[in-house]
């Protein structure tokens, strides 16, 4: 039997057409870019051609601003650290949320180490950002906002060019987390107004290994890999040419496939949404239900625990994802859960549902009626249960 | 990531229920820490004749239930209080790290019934609390233990002190 991968956010499998080009990237067995003969120029027209593509999908009308990394957790890196070193002499206060990535928690604590300060703001119940709080936020040492653009866990999408109006008049510079949007909904740096964008090429299946920034020209930013001169002197090291490669086609057909594939996304959550009530009861989805990814779907189903869950889903060819504490190997349940305010034994019981470009339609009541025999048999194990019957 | 054995517990668990008019009633752990397990007990001439169990957690820990379920029947007493944490994750072919704190909710819950039992013998009120209160207060009365060297610690801990790991998550 064929599995239903509803667990896209773990991983995107390669389409068909990046295998294709990365095969060939193999065999024709490029050189280095920097390279001044003609194996070296070769591969910086394939470098440029990736770049450009790349550059589309974002509406970025100049290629120059892409910089490509090792993928998102080196870009989200980059960003946070190498901003705070280069604005060190300017101030050394940064603005966050409470629910962004750990790649964003992690810098920042490790930042915080080196004598930075700071301020993480909190989010209401949908996840959402309240602009006027980054507002208050900022002081006279503020160097830069990192505010994701949406949420891994609840899909809610942040007020990012509000924030960035914000920034832009405080000359502050302003970090987005795109890793989860980029590829998956239109994105247009110009009318969004961040300063530097991170993504990933996974998320558009691309490659794993390889992402990317968009950093705006004139942004004040350090390289954190010394080394080189590539990538305009922003980020050393020899290109991960097959890897780049496969992106810029991913990135591509992304940029062609945008609406299609938005509209077949929205289908499938909508028809989860509507019929989800049908099979089982006593749940919550978590998000904002408009400002929100379409390709995900996050649900605390309540008495049981999430992990179970998606080894059970598992048994019956279903794969999904959870942010229960018992899952992630720590005793709390998922920090973004905590910040929307879902009730801790209720955050056990998240189930994480996340679409893509292969899923159909006919998947949708096979996966629910899966759900719903794994809810009866954990409920019927469940201690919990017996008030509820 | 779970063994064969776990798996097969975890699939197809062994005494899964509630004894009605148990003799000996133990509740271990609480929703907030992810694991809440409750053993049943009905006993016969100081034998565990029947032993049921109901938990709410992950595969580990309702495979550890079931075990426990299959160790603990028809022993007597005294042999039941033998029963180790070891004792099930070793039947289980072993537990991840991260994960032995579970088979110690197992084992507590069946010492808790024992001792529950034997009270209730010698006329000391059943201190079982209900369901809803646990469900509303076990924030506060609930105890939670690290995942990796399983010693008593905060809810809202970070970072474990005794096995220096970040208890924070792991994506």
């Amino acid at each position: 039997m064929e599995t239903i991968n509803f667990d896209h956010i773990s991983a995107n499998p390669l389409l068909p057409e990046v295998k294709a080009a990365m095969i060939e990237a193999i065999e024709s067995d490029y050189g280095n870019p920097s390279s001044h003969h003609k194996k070296g120029d070769q591969a910086a027209k394939a470098l440029d051609v990736a770049r450009q593509s790349v550059a589309a999908l974002l509406n970025c009308t100049n290629p120059k601003e892409i910089v490509f990394t090792s993928g998102g957790t080196e870009s989200i890196n980059h960003a946070i650290k190498g901003v705070a070193m280069a604005n060190a002499s300017k101030g050394k206060h940064i603005i966050t949320s409470n629910i962004e990535h750990n790649s964003v928690i992690k810098s920042l604590r490790r930042l915080k180490g080196q004598g930075y300060k700071v301020t993480s703001v909190s989010v209401d119940s949908y996840g959402r950002v309240n602009p006027d709080e980054i507002k208050n936020a900022i002081t006279d040492e503020t160097i830069l906002v990192s505010i994701m653009h949406s949420n891994n866990e609840i899909g809610t999408i942040q007020p990012i060019a509000q924030i960035a109006e914000i920034t832009r008049a405080k000359k502050i510079i302003l970090h987005t987390d795109a890793v989860d949007s980029v590829g998956i909904i239109p994105m247009d740096v110009q009318a969004l107004g961040a300063d530097i964008v991170s993504f990933a090429s996974n998320s558009f299946y691309g490659p794993t290994g390889v992402g990317g920034l968009y950093i705006s020209r004139g942004t004040r930013i350090f390289p954190i890999l010394d080394g080189g001169a590539q990538e305009g002197n922003k980020r050393a090291g020899a290109e991960n040419m097959i890897g780049i490669i496969g992106m810029g086609v991913a990135a591509q057909i992304a940029a062609e496939k945008m609406d299609e594939r938005t509209a077949h996304f929205k289908l499938l959550k909508d028809k989860l949404l509507r019929e989800l009530p049908d099979y089982i009861d006593e749940y919550n989805f978590n998000g904002h239900m408009e400002e929100s990814l379409p390709n995900l779907l996050s649900v605390s189903i309540k008495y049981i625990e999430g992990e179970s869950v998606v080894l059970m889903l598992d048994d019956e060819n279903v794969a999904a994802s959870t942010r229960s504490a018992c899952a992630s190997g720590s005793l709390r349940s998922s920090h973004v859960l905590q910040s929307i305010g879902v009730d801790y034994a209720d955050a056990q019981g998240t189930l994480l549902v996340s679409f893509g470009i292969d899923n159909t339609e006919d998947e949708i009541p096979k996966f629910l009626e899966a759900l719903k025999r794994t809810v009866k048999t954990l409920r019927d194990i469940s201690p919990l249960c017996r008030t509820s019957n | 990531m779970y063994s064969k054995t776990v798996m097969d517990h975890f699939r197809n668990p062994r005494n899964v229920g509630v004894i009605e008019k148990a003799d000996g009633i133990g509740e271990v752990g609480n929703p907030i820490c992810g694991d809440m397990m409750t053993i049943y007990l009905d006993i016969e001439d100081n034998i565990i004749k029947d032993i049921k169990f109901q938990t709410f957690g992950c595969g580990s820990a309702i495979a550890v239930s079931s075990m426990l379920s299959e160790i603990a029947r028809g022993k007597t007493l005294e042999e039941a209080k033998k029963i180790t944490n070891k004792d099930v994750a070793d039947a289980l072919e072993g537990l991840p790290q991260n994960k032995l704190h579970c088979s110690n909710l197992g084992a507590d819950a069946l010492q808790m019934a024992i001792k529950d039992y034997e009270n209730r013998k010698s006329g000391v009120a059943p201190i079982i609390p209900s369901m809803k209160d646990i469900h509303d207060h076990g924030s506060k009365d609930g105890q939670c233990y690290c995942p990796y060297c399983d010693i008593e610690i905060e809810r809202d801990t970070t970072f474990c002190d005794a096995c220096n790991s970040s208890l924070e998550e792991d994506h």
